[in-house]
């Protein structure tokens, strides 16, 4: 008897109503976490998994030795890649395409690959204008690789503890 | 300079009345616009617009570009005059509401003796704007929210009509000018204190009246899609904006004129007379309009929709009761000359 009435009351007054208007009004006062996009950027983790790179060794020499493991290993069947034997003897490819379409960004070819040629890097900003454009060449890669090489060893080794 | 005025022929000091109005208003519902992105952004911990223009000062005018350039697409099988006639109907009532408003002590353009009356009608006639849209539209949604919004507000003019016939037995006078006047005093001597149930009906119906949430069930973009204006495009939608915000800052301002003493300064006239800024003056008005446009922003920020039988249940059930009830106590205090504000 008491409750119904007590309830009626609190209804009556809006009383709940209030409540929530007390908690908005709360909110319009707060400091604001909205990150201004393309001039601020949310931090990343040295793991992020973004654009594909392939990398090199120190001295220039192109690290991929066409083990195909990431190829093997690649869950989406983004990989295709094709090996010859170079005039020194050495075994590389002759292509090697990743089709961005098809790719999941899971990061097994990098976890499978044992000479940390194939990676992911922290580029996440990158579009295409036609089509074809998703097919990453051997080239494009390389080329990739060389232009983040510093990014790229930094994300490593912050990370090499935790592996 | 009053002579330049008074030399100009009566049709141009008319026209100039009313532009010197309307183009302030419609400024004014442009850049409401923009604060209700922003302080509902604000309340959900966001910083709104801000990329058009210095923190986002020039939103509405692209908004305003961009309706003007859009097509006006018009349905098949739609009534093509109804369908045009309708953002028309549902504006000039919005407008012309404010020809007898006072916005100062005499400055008024028509100060007629029944003014609310006048602003009564105006207001339910706008109603036939969203009616004839929803019907003309030949599109089910649109005729649902058409048949929605005329039942809501069918049943909250009544409560809304009542809360103002308590205003008009406090006041004794149907003008708006009048009303405001009988409030002098200081801020004890308002409206809001003796009639505080009614004021609280009239904002909470004015929010009905205005399809605004939680009241937006007319619109209902959830399960109705837009409600009487999904078929409108372009300017066509840009009018039934227009009309939906100038309502609000009219429910706003009248809500200042009849419960907040309108013009008047919070402080008795024997303190801050003739001390600029503190004396009665357009000011006053215009902040206390300013106070319940931010209120309608901020229920619509707290709120979830009303489910459509509650509101039936409130506008009928609830607040005609209330009102009728404080009705009578008003009339009784009237005649009994309850001081301080009916001592005289």
């Amino acid at each position: 008897m008491l409750k119904t009435a007590s309830d009626y009351f609190r209804s009556l007054f809006l009383f709940e109503l209030f409540k929530g208007l007390r908690v908005t009004g709360g909110y319009f006062l707060k400091r604001k976490f909205t990150v201004q996009y393309p001039e601020e950027k949310a931090p990343a983790s040295p793991r992020f998994r973004g654009l594909h790179a392939l990398r090199r060794y120190p001295n220039g020499e192109e690290r991929c030795i066409a083990c195909k493991l990431c190829e093997a290993t690649c869950p989406a069947l983004a990989i295709t890649i094709e090996a010859e034997v170079r005039a020194d003897g050495s075994r590389r490819t002759t292509r090697y395409d990743i089709d961005l379409f098809k790719c999941i960004y899971c990061g097994f070819c990098e976890e499978s690959c044992p000479v940390d040629s194939i990676v992911e890097t922290g580029v996440y900003e990158y579009h295409f204008e036609a089509q074809g454009e998703n097919i990453m060449t051997k080239e494009k890669l390389l080329a990739i690789g060389d232009q983040y090489e510093a990014q790229i060893a930094a994300a490593r080794t912050a990370d090499a503890p935790y592996r | 300079m009053i002579e330049l005025w008074n030399a100009l022929p009566l049709l141009i000091q008319i026209l100039l009345k009313i532009l010197a109005i309307v183009l302030p208003l419609l400024g004014l519902v442009a850049y409401y616009t923009l604060a209700e992105r922003k302080v509902i952004g604000y309340m959900q911990v966001r910083i709104g617009p801000n990329r058009v223009g210095p923190r986002g000062l020039l939103q509405p005018i692209a908004d305003a570009v961009k309706l003007m350039m859009k097509e006006i697409v018009l349905p098949t099988k739609a009534d093509r005059t109804l369908f045009l006639i309708a953002p028309l109907i549902a504006i000039v009532p919005a407008i012309a509401a404010w020809a007898v408003f006072p916005f100062d002590d005499g400055l008024v353009v028509a100060d007629i003796n029944a003014s609310l009356l006048y602003i009564l009608s105006l207001s339910s006639l706008g109603v036939y704007g969203i009616i004839i849209a929803g019907w003309a539209s030949n599109s089910k949604y649109a005729l649902l929210g058409a048949m929605r919004s005329a039942a809501q507000m069918v049943a909250y003019e009544i409560a809304m009509g009542f809360a103002l016939v308590g205003v008009l037995v406090a006041a004794g006078s149907l003008n708006l000018g009048e009303i405001v006047r009988a409030q002098s005093g200081s801020v004890l001597t308002w409206y809001w204190l003796p009639l505080l149930p009614l004021f609280g009906v009239y904002v909470i119906s004015g929010v009905a009246e205005t399809n605004r949430a939680p009241f937006d069930v007319a619109e209902g973009e959830s399960e109705i899609v837009a409600g009487f204006h999904v078929e409108y495009s372009g300017m066509g939608f840009a009018v039934f904006f227009l009309a939906e915000y100038a309502n609000m800052i009219l429910i706003s301002a009248l809500s200042a004129i009849m419960f907040l003493g309108g013009w008047l300064s919070p402080f008795p006239q024997t303190w801050v007379h003739g001390i600029i800024g503190l004396d009665n003056g357009f000011h006053w008005l215009l902040l206390k309009t300013f106070g319940f446009m931010f209120l309608f922003l901020w229920l619509r920020a707290t709120f979830p929709r009303y489910r459509y039988d509650q509101i039936m249940r409130l506008g009928w059930k609830v607040f005609i009761p209330i009102t009728i009830v404080w009705i009578l106590v008003v009339a009784g205090a009237v005649v009994a000359k309850l001081p301080p504000w009916w001592s005289a």
